[in-house]
């Protein structure tokens, strides 16, 4: 890969790579097979349930649909869920670009350490990462006593929410700008300080406009999470209704109640959104491929 | 810039002519201590107070046996499963051309997408004994959710992107060379997809699986709804530290928690390291 910034090197035709390349195993034969067992599985497996949340939510009917929306806990969740991730995602987002800047422009020692305390939360069980601030904030946590002595409430709140949320989500933008900007390398930024331009402008009109698009993949993928995010805030929720259940939380809390249609018509909001999130990566995948963290072309 | 240091070897910081490392990296570090550090040292020393013999106690009851057990083996055997699996549709999705080629490539990454809530409780629909599925299964008297094989088919959901996600850049990317060579000393397409294809692959797969088997350990959301959470028989390891969190047992919750984390982190290990030498037996 050359050294010039990405976003100038033409996009490749189409997202397809050429034809595979001439002398190629790929058994001809049993294509017909492996293709059915592939749309198969693929169908059953992963197809079905998406089908499921949709037909469920409808089961009843439209109107039936529509009223499960509208009621007010519904919308209560909805609201949580939006204030959550819009905490959430712009500090994990300021995190990324800062880590990645640290990481990628500089030689310091414990760097490697830093990118593998970055990547822990990937590999934590989402319980456990709320359990931890349980084990901080809550009733018998380190400063549980100290936060009810001056009425502060992190836990079963919308503090404790927001850092669950935070800690599962923080590797996202991080991930998607490390790979990239070291490929891109610091040539760019380099010539632009050496003829004066000051850090900020550098920033702002160098490193930006080539980290943009990973940039707003990350925070796609991260915010996609934030919003669908269930066991860490199931965790430190507390499952107040209509005060502390963001929307994948009053799923829970319907389909517990029996409400399946309202279950269903709530779980099919986080259904589109998730739609939605992959439809956005895919179209960025093959529009801005090259602009992308380089794990991210195929 | 700063004037250099004695040894050069041994600066903290590499001199560069670029600015702002002062301000990332305390951004950095404040953050990751805040949200990272804090946090898992809590959970490291929190099993401490009822001491090691305490911590012992609580991992050896019946019930917290059942559900490490229960955890650590299903993931085991749906990230085996999602091998064959996800072997099968990288290999479709990177070598054959197809219609709908395009949406089955994009649906792969579905299960990562959907929130793991809302797949739970499709999938709890679908398996229950009046679902789709679930109701053909009881007519051959088997029953799916609430059983050991409803957790299993909901952990292959979970795994099965990693699996694929991590052969296909490898399968796309294979070194055309090799497999030529092989035509030409006589191989079949057969024996290349087997002798040559196949063993490049195993890496890749080892990584794919364990990454599977990784998050599989810690799933709650796909799983939970669909587990019927019966005490010993099937409640998962991270349902029990809810569990033990409800009962305010904050020591009993973070030993069962630090014992998963440090349980998946020593098969990781293993794992890398068996993949290590794999690799550099292939290379030598």
């Amino acid at each position: 890969m050359s050294l010039a910034p990405a976003r100038e090197i033409p996009n490749r035709e189409g997202p397809e790579r050429p034809a595979a390349r001439a002398p190629i195993v790929r058994l001809p034969g049993l294509a017909p097979l492996f293709v059915l067992a592939t749309t198969a599985i693929m169908a059953v497996l992963v197809g079905l349930p998406l089908f499921t949340v949709f037909h469920d939510a409808l089961s009843k009917g439209t109107e039936a649909y529509l009223a499960a929306l509208k009621e007010p806990d519904a919308l209560a969740a909805i609201s949580l869920t939006l204030t959550v991730a819009a905490i959430s995602v712009p500090l994990n987002a300021i995190f990324g670009v800062a880590a990645a800047w640290a990481v990628t422009r500089f030689e310091f020692v414990g760097r490697n350490l830093l990118m593998t305390v970055l990547d822990l939360p990937f590999s934590i069980s989402p319980v456990v990462s709320g359990l931890v601030w349980v084990l901080l904030f809550g009733a018998q946590g380190w400063f549980g006593t100290w936060l009810m002595d001056h009425d502060l409430k992190i836990i079963f709140a919308l503090p404790g929410l927001v850092l669950a949320t935070v800690f599962v989500t923080l590797p996202f933008v991080a991930r998607e700008l490390i790979p990239l900007m070291q490929q891109q390398g610091s040539d760019e930024e380099a010539a632009a300080i050496t003829l004066g331009a000051s850090g900020f402008a550098t920033f702002w009109r160098v490193t930006l406009p080539n980290i943009r698009w990973a940039l707003l993949y990350g925070v796609l993928l991260c915010n996609a999470r934030a919003m669908g995010e269930f066991g860490a805030v199931s965790v430190v929720s507390g499952h107040i209704r209509g005060l502390t259940t963001t929307l994948p939380l009053h799923v829970e809390v319907l389909y517990n109640d029996y409400d399946y249609v309202g279950a269903f018509a709530a779980a099919s909001v986080l259904a589109g959104l998730g739609l939605l999130t992959l439809i956005l990566k895919t179209a960025l995948e093959w529009r801005h491929a090259d602009d992308l963290s380089p794990a991210r072309k195929h | 810039m700063t004037a250099a240091v004695a040894r050069p070897g041994r600066r903290l910081v590499q001199p560069s002519i670029l600015p702002g490392f002062p301000l990332a990296i305390g951004i950095t570090l404040a953050w990751l201590g805040l949200i990272v550090v804090l946090p898992l040292i809590a959970l490291a020393l929190r099993p401490a107070e009822i001491g090691l013999s305490g911590v012992i106690e609580t991992l050896t009851q019946p019930r917290v046996l059942a559900a490490l057990k229960l955890s650590f083996g299903l993931s085991a055997l749906a990230a085996m499963v999602n091998a064959p699996l996800g072997l099968l549709i990288a290999w479709a999705l990177t070598r054959y051309a197809f219609p709908g080629r395009r949406i089955l490539d994009a649906l792969v990454d579905l299960p990562f997408a959907l929130p793991t809530a809302v797949a739970g409780i499709a999938l709890t629909a679908i398996y229950a004994p009046n679902g789709l599925i679930g109701s053909l299964a009881a007519q051959a008297g088997i029953k799916i959710a609430y059983t050991p094989l409803g957790i299993f088919i909901a952990l292959v959901f979970i795994g099965l992107p990693f699996v694929v996600r991590t052969l296909q850049p490898v399968l796309e990317d294979l070194d055309t060379e090799v497999e030529e060579a092989a035509r030409t000393l006589g191989a079949t397409d057969l024996q290349r997809a087997t002798r040559v294809v196949l063993p490049t692959l195993f890496p890749a797969l080892i990584s794919g699986v364990s990454l599977a088997f990784a998050r599989a350990v810690g799933e709650y959301g796909s799983v939970v709804f669909i587990a019927g959470n019966m005490p010993l028989k099937t409640e998962i390891a991270p349902l029990l530290i809810v569990i033990k969190l409800e009962e305010y047992d904050y020591a009993g919750a973070a030993a069962v928690g630090l014992a998963m984390v440090g349980a998946a982190f020593a098969i990781l290990g293993v794992v890398n390291i068996a993949q290590n030498a794999l690799v550099r037996r292939g290379r030598a």
